[in-house]
């Protein structure tokens, strides 16, 4: 009996090995991009992609996540590239020497989307900052992402900026899900939230929470691309992260951002920001 | 409304056009889901037999850690096969994450104690005299597995239905160890999810049908093998 | 039957189960051709002795021999199952068709495929079954299934085939009339068997030679007639059918007829004791003869006595006799009432010195 057991457990291990040996080879063509749901759900990745593997071989993996994770996975060298909108969180990453560089990609902006009927009567206001005060002070319910992506991380600034706390509010509900998730539970709840104007685009039609607020500087969505320092792990494809990198903010690739979704929603859902300062945007 | 039925409608055109996106992702889903199956297959019912049919000290705590197995949360896989796999991670060098074999490794995760499980019930099920009749009749001890195993393969074939619906329609393993990668490791729950964050429902409901379908065909045929399977 | 070297012996058999000893056989040989049956009751070793002997369990001691070699290693242990198969009362049939189970150990034994065939097509109809062949192993009575574990047995014409209570499942008429075709199965392919029972009926219809087990011993061992009519001791004597079981004292013993002494009644019998020894009497209760007057017979022994106990056995009755001893008897319903004999009444028994063994206290 033992004897048959041996035999069929080495065999065992055999297959195993073989099922995972298989990807071996093909390891540094990988580059492992984590980016914020945004990107992904637009379908803006969904087109840079293909022209991106084919222009250098490189095979892009691409996780969708919150930008918070995104770079927690950078700090932890499970990722190359990072393209990510969360500012301030950015710039912490580097300066504990996570990147090796951190460039301007593109733009869009936030909106503060809402039902029809705005219960907090916050409709056309210009500041972001007193529309969220009047939400708190009306007490009507506010989705939040709650899951420390790049909005969530804006969304919180708007609350600081206007000295509301708002955790564990009766009027605050956390989804902890996706933006397009996000915005179709406040659409089924009737609450306000905060939403890429990407995302909120591409699923307007679907919604019926119109746009309430808009146009604030404070309410501008700024993408970085970020190469993931090789220096603390040696696992890093440094060289794929910074074609990537590069890729990005190369003009060919500008000009695609330019002007993707115009045909579809009759604008685009990102302008193109490559170069320039960021104070120009009014940060 | 207008939304579910104009969903419905278009998913139908997405199957019936043979759409090559869904396509895919359904082929992809088969193959991975299919090759975790049998992967689970030879070793749930390799360690299975071994099992049933050995007397061996600890062999009741065996038991009872497959009998849990047999219900593990696919999240749970998902998040300790992930920490396995990192780059960083005790297996990082494989550098399997957030590929097919990543999914796979998963799901063979989740369904091996499903079939080990049943396989070992099953082995065990066989009259007690069963072993020494085969070997009373001259064969080998091989041979003996051999048609145990065969003897059990009804309920064998259920458990594989069961391990390839449970894997099949499995989302948070899929989606933590194979990043949702488009035409990769993007497979039909993952896609459902995100196609309905994407607000495509059209697509979301159509690979959902698929879902649907399949998981009625899995059934389909355990009801047939139960309805098969009356004491001798 | 005797002659020429055994096919099968065993030496010391030992079988141990956690620590308990469940068998011991210090010698047993079976021969060429003969059918012996292991009779005794549950727990008695007869299956640990045939599960043993066909190497399915391992002894903890001790020795086989099949043909003169001993069969020690694992090699040798499959070479023997190769030579030899068991049928248990089970039918344990695969999940198959009837020609397959039928075919499936010519299968196991590489036997070559194109004539597996024929030889299956003919234990099919030695057994009556050929009309079956096509037939799912799951559809089929207790005796069909019975009749094809025991053609996928004979399929492989083995040198020797084990038998485990074949019968103990089937009710009686399916039992008798697979009785008869194994019987005559056993006749023209002369298989060496050997079958363990706890029906002594069934071991005396087939058997050449008899062992008694008791205990994971072997008690007695003897031809059929000499083991059903001479038992060694008590056990023995009440698993072979014997109903009277009788102490007394050698009171005269002559020229080979002896006069044994009972709580004073005196039994004639068959024997060679000096006088004074205690002795067992056994009577097996159809050798006893029951009449409402005592008449002259050639028997020896006649006495009167009450019937203490009536008790209906099926085809026949128990009679409980108090005559000085208690005597059991049996007598056929239609003999019952010709006699007119109910409990409490007087009749006169008599049985003959012969019907008598007797054996040392």
């Amino acid at each position: 009996m033992s004897k048959i057991n041996i035999h069929v457990a080495l065999s065992v291990v055999a297959v195993f090995f073989l099922l995972c040996g298989s990807p071996l080879f093909a390891a540094q063509k990988n580059i492992i991009l984590a980016t914020t749901t945004s990107t992904q759900d637009s379908g803006l990745l969904d087109v840079l992609t293909p022209i991106f593997e084919k222009q250098t071989g490189f095979f892009l993996k691409t996780i969708a996540v919150g930008s918070g994770q995104a770079m927690a996975m950078g700090a932890k060298g499970e990722a190359d590239v990072l393209l990510v909108h969360s500012p301030a969180a950015e710039k912490k990453f580097m300066e504990e020497g996570n990147g090796v560089s951190r460039r301007l990609v593109m733009h869009n902006d936030f909106v503060i989307v809402g039902p029809a009927a705005d219960p907090a009567g916050i409709k056309g206001m210009k500041s972001a900052k007193e529309a969220c005060a009047k939400i708190a002070s009306t007490g009507s319910l506010f989705m939040s992402r709650g899951d420390n992506s790049g909005t969530h991380a804006k969304e919180q600034t708007l609350w600081k900026a206007s000295g509301i706390s708002p955790e564990g509010q009766k009027w605050y509900q956390q989804t902890g899900l996706g933006m397009g998730q996000t915005l179709n539970v406040a659409a089924e709840k009737k609450g306000y939230t905060l939403a890429d104007r990407g995302t909120y685009l591409a699923l307007k039609k679907n919604l019926g929470l119109p746009i309430l607020v808009e146009g604030d500087s404070r309410l501008l969505n700024i993408y970085h691309v970020i190469e993931v320092s090789p220096k603390k792990f040696d696992r890093i494809n440094a060289q794929g992260g910074r074609a990537f990198a590069d890729f990005m903010v190369s003009d060919k690739v500008q000009k695609i951002i330019g002007t993707f979704g115009v045909d579809k929603f009759g604008s685009p859902l990102f302008f193109p920001d490559a170069g320039k300062d960021p104070k120009d945007l009014g940060l | 409304m207008e939304l579910i039925l104009e969903g419905i409608k278009k998913a139908f055109w997405l199957l019936f056009t043979f759409d090559p996106e869904v396509m895919g992702i359904t082929l992809l889903s088969l193959k991975i889901s299919g090759t975790a199956t049998l992967v689970s297959l030879f070793l749930g019912v390799s360690v299975g037999t071994v099992v049933a049919l050995n007397r061996f000290p600890g062999r009741r705590f065996v038991i009872s850690l497959i009998n849990t197995g047999m219900g593990l949360p696919p999240v749970v896989v998902g998040l300790f096969v992930t920490i396995f796999l990192w780059r960083n991670g005790p297996l990082g060098f494989l550098q399997v994450l957030y590929t097919p074999t990543a999914i796979i490794i998963a799901q063979a995760v989740i369904a091996t104690p499903i079939i080990m499980g049943v396989s070992l019930a099953a082995i065990q099920k066989l009259p007690e005299n069963m072993r020494l009749q085969i070997l009373a009749l001259g064969a080998t001890r091989f041979q003996m597995i051999v048609i145990l195993i065969k003897e059990a393969r009804l309920p064998l074939l259920a458990a594989v239905m069961a391990g390839f619906g449970s894997v099949i329609s499995e989302v948070g393993a899929s989606i933590m160890v194979g990043g949702n990668i488009k035409g990769y490791t993007r497979v039909l729950t993952t896609a459902t999810v995100m196609e309905t964050s994407r607000g495509n429902f059209d697509v979301a409901i159509a690979l959902g049908i698929l879902l649907l379908l399949f998981s009625f065909i899995i059934n389909a045929i355990l009801t047939g093998v139960q309805q098969r399977e009356r004491p001798r | 039957m005797n002659q020429g070297p055994p096919i099968l012996s065993v030496k010391d058999l030992k079988v141990g189960r956690g620590g308990v000893s469940v068998l011991d056989v210090p010698s047993l040989d079976v021969f060429e051709g003969e059918f012996l049956s292991l009779i005794g009751g549950n727990g008695a070793g007869k299956s640990t002795l045939l599960l043993s002997l066909t190497g399915l369990i391992e002894a903890s001691g001790g020795e086989i021999r099949f043909r003169g070699n001993a069969v020690s290693s694992s090699r040798d242990m499959l070479n023997l199952r190769r030579k030899i198969t068991m049928v248990f009362q089970e039918p344990l049939l695969f999940d198959t068709s009837v020609f397959d189970n039928v075919a499936s150990g010519l299968k196991l034994h590489g036997f070559p495929g194109k004539n597996i065939r024929p030889v299956v097509e003919e234990y099919l109809a030695l057994f009556g079954i050929a009309h079956l062949s096509g037939r799912s192993a799951r559809k089929l009575s207790g005796g069909e299934s019975q009749r094809t574990s025991l053609a996928r047995a004979f399929a492989l014409q083995p040198e020797m085939i084990f038998l485990d209570e074949p019968f103990a499942s089937l009710d009686p008429p399916t039992k008798e009339s697979l009785i008869e075709d194994l019987s005559s199965v056993m006749r023209t392919k002369g298989i060496t068997a050997v079958m363990a029972t706890h029906d002594r009926m069934d071991a005396l219809r087939l058997s050449d030679r008899i062992a008694v087990m008791d205990k994971g011993a072997v008690i007695q061992i003897g031809d059929a007639s000499s083991v059903m009519n001479r038992p060694e001791n008590e056990v023995v004597a009440s698993f072979v059918g014997v109903e009277t079981t009788i102490e007394g004292t050698v009171r005269d013993s002559n020229g080979g007829l002896l006069d044994i002494s009972i709580n004073g009644a005196v039994i004639r019998a068959v024997g060679d004791f000096e006088t004074g020894r205690r002795v067992m009497c056994f009577i097996r209760p159809e050798q006893v003869t029951i009449e409402s007057t005592p008449s002259r017979t050639s028997a020896r022994n006649v006495f009167v006595g009450r019937i203490e106990r009536i008790t209906p056995m099926g085809f026949f009755h128990r009679l409980s006799i108090d005559c000085g001893f208690m005597l059991s008897a049996h007598v056929t319903h239609q003999a019952l009432q010709d006699l007119q004999l109910s409990e409490g009444a007087e009749v006169a028994v008599s049985f003959k010195a012969t019907s008598v063994h007797v054996i040392k206290r």
